[in-house]
């Protein structure tokens, strides 16, 4: 008898590695679902209400209905991801039940747990989360993430949170890169992650699973920009549905994605958009209303 | 000998480090002039629909379905093979309609049944290769003059070849087992004259 593994890292990241190159679009319902799918999303993120939205409404935000998520699932042969708070492992068992794809354990939801995220190793189905830097990459790929987004401001329309987190991660792996072994084990204290995963990061010159960015990208020069800094992908939350042309604005930001270092396509693709979501400044936001810095 | 990886979405990164562990020149295409100067093209693992939709845009259909014809070697995993399956299941990808096989997407489950599973390919010798399959597409009709490279112990086809084109419903790309993409430059001479 020869055996059959699931929920196998390989398996895990392995579907992280098929998103590659491409864009992760949130969507509130079945239409929006299905325009995302015809833009030519990779996969889509099941929510009940978009980050701007979140903002916007305050209050504890929560899993979104299994029954939505449901009907974007049977809607759509894409993958299709949802979000549990940070810690909730009982939401994840939930998402795991309906069969979504993908888990992001996700600061843009209230957190239940603000010391522990969910232990992810013992889910068949994969996650991703959110970091603002290496550490808090590595920490979340030593409980069990296989893919990992840069955080970003969600909600926003604002780029710069993006693009910091992004420059934060990748300068720390090249500082690593340069760092002689002998230095590893302080860094590792340093940053508070397993030193095997460190070494792991200096050899490969790369987080060790697929890394998109996320939080703020609003056009198809953003995306362009976070795949330029090194994102294997690109996850669009309020950008597209926020919009004033949802159907072309998703479009254009796709071939922003595919064609990241060709600025004549990029040109191109970006005319004629409309409006792009309203946006607020990040730095316009009270501390204590930040997503990005909810878990660590 | 330059082998060109679609790199519209996918991973083609994967696919190129593998060849050039091989030694051998890859490149990416991501339009219709990459393909000028290639003897052979992979069509990697990614989203079909997504594939499917940006070959359109940017024309890239007619072009690898006219060298594919005139001889060119083609392999398409996981999503590449429900590009060169002559038809599936459901509309939506459009596949590019060259090898003589049906194929059925998604048709082991969804990511939670994503499996890794050894599988015995008669070509390669004894030693078994290891199969990731993610999300993976099913061969549902066998035309004739398709060999089967390997199959599931049930029996079912998850590797196949028909002259110069190859499909693998799993990812040879994701281990570091470079034994297809070797298979697969073996069909790349043909093309040569």
């Amino acid at each position: 008898m020869v055996d059959v593994l699931t929920g196998t890292f390989t398996v895990k990241t392995g579907h992280a590695q098929m998103l590659k190159g491409g864009v992760i679009m949130d969507v509130v319902n079945r239409e929006q679902a299905e325009i995302a799918a015809e833009s030519g999303a990779v996969a889509v993120m099941a929510l009940e209400r978009v980050p701007a939205d979140i903002r916007a409404d305050g209050g504890v935000a929560r899993m979104t209905d299994p029954g939505i998520i449901q009907e974007i699932m049977n809607a759509v042969s894409i993958p299709v991801m949802a979000k549990c708070r940070i810690g909730h492992f009982v939401e994840a068992q939930v998402l795991e039940a309906i069969g979504v794809d993908y888990i992001d354990e996700s600061e843009v939801l209230t957190p239940a747990d603000e010391v522990h995220h969910v232990w992810k190793h013992e889910f068949n189905v994969p996650f991703v989360c959110g970091c603002r830097n290496l550490g808090e990459a590595l920490r979340r790929i030593s409980e069990g993430a296989t893919m990992i987004r840069t955080k970003g401001e969600a909600g926003t329309g604002d780029v710069v949170e993006a693009v910091t987190h992004m420059r934060a991660v990748q300068d720390a792996i090249r500082k690593l890169q340069t760092m002689p072994d002998d230095e590893l084990v302080v860094e590792a204290r340093d940053l508070q992650v397993s030193l095997d995963l460190l070494m792991q990061t200096k050899e490969q010159g790369r987080l060790p699973v697929v890394n998109f960015a996320a939080g703020g990208v609003a056009t198809p020069a953003d995306a362009a920009l976070m795949m330029q800094l090194g994102a294997d992908g690109v996850f669009v939350g309020s950008g597209i549905f926020k919009s004033g042309n949802p159907v072309e604005r998703g479009h254009a930001i796709v071939q922003a994605v595919t064609h990241y270092n060709d600025p004549k396509i990029i040109a191109e693709v970006s005319k004629g958009l409309g409006e792009a979501m309203v946006g607020i400044s990040a730095r316009s936001i009270p501390e204590k209303d930040l997503l990005a810095p909810r878990s660590l | 000998m330059e082998v060109g990886v679609l790199a519209v979405q996918g991973d083609f990164a994967e696919h190129i480090a593998t060849l050039k562990g091989l030694g051998v020149e890859a490149r990416e295409v991501k339009l219709p002039q990459h393909l000028d100067s290639v003897e052979g093209l992979i069509i990697p693992g990614g989203e079909s629909t997504t594939l499917s939709r940006l070959m359109t845009l940017y024309d890239l259909r007619e072009p690898v379905r006219s060298m594919a014809a005139k001889g060119m070697a083609l392999w398409g995993t996981c999503a590449g093979m429900i590009m060169l399956a002559m038809e599936i299941t459901e509309e939506d990808p459009v596949p590019l309609g060259l090898m003589d096989i049906g194929v059925h997407r998604n048709a082991y489950g969804r990511q939670v049944d994503s499996f890794e599973q050894d599988l015995s390919v008669p070509c390669f010798g004894s030693e078994p290769f290891h199969g990731v399959f993610i999300r993976a597409p099913m061969v549902n009709r066998l035309g004739e003059g398709v060999e089967v490279l390997a199959s599931l112990p049930d029996g079912e086809p998850v590797a196949v070849q028909q002259d110069n084109l190859m499909a693998t419903s799993f990812h040879p790309e994701l281990t570091n087992d470079p034994r297809f993409h070797r298979h697969f430059l073996d069909l790349v001479p043909v093309v040569a004259n």
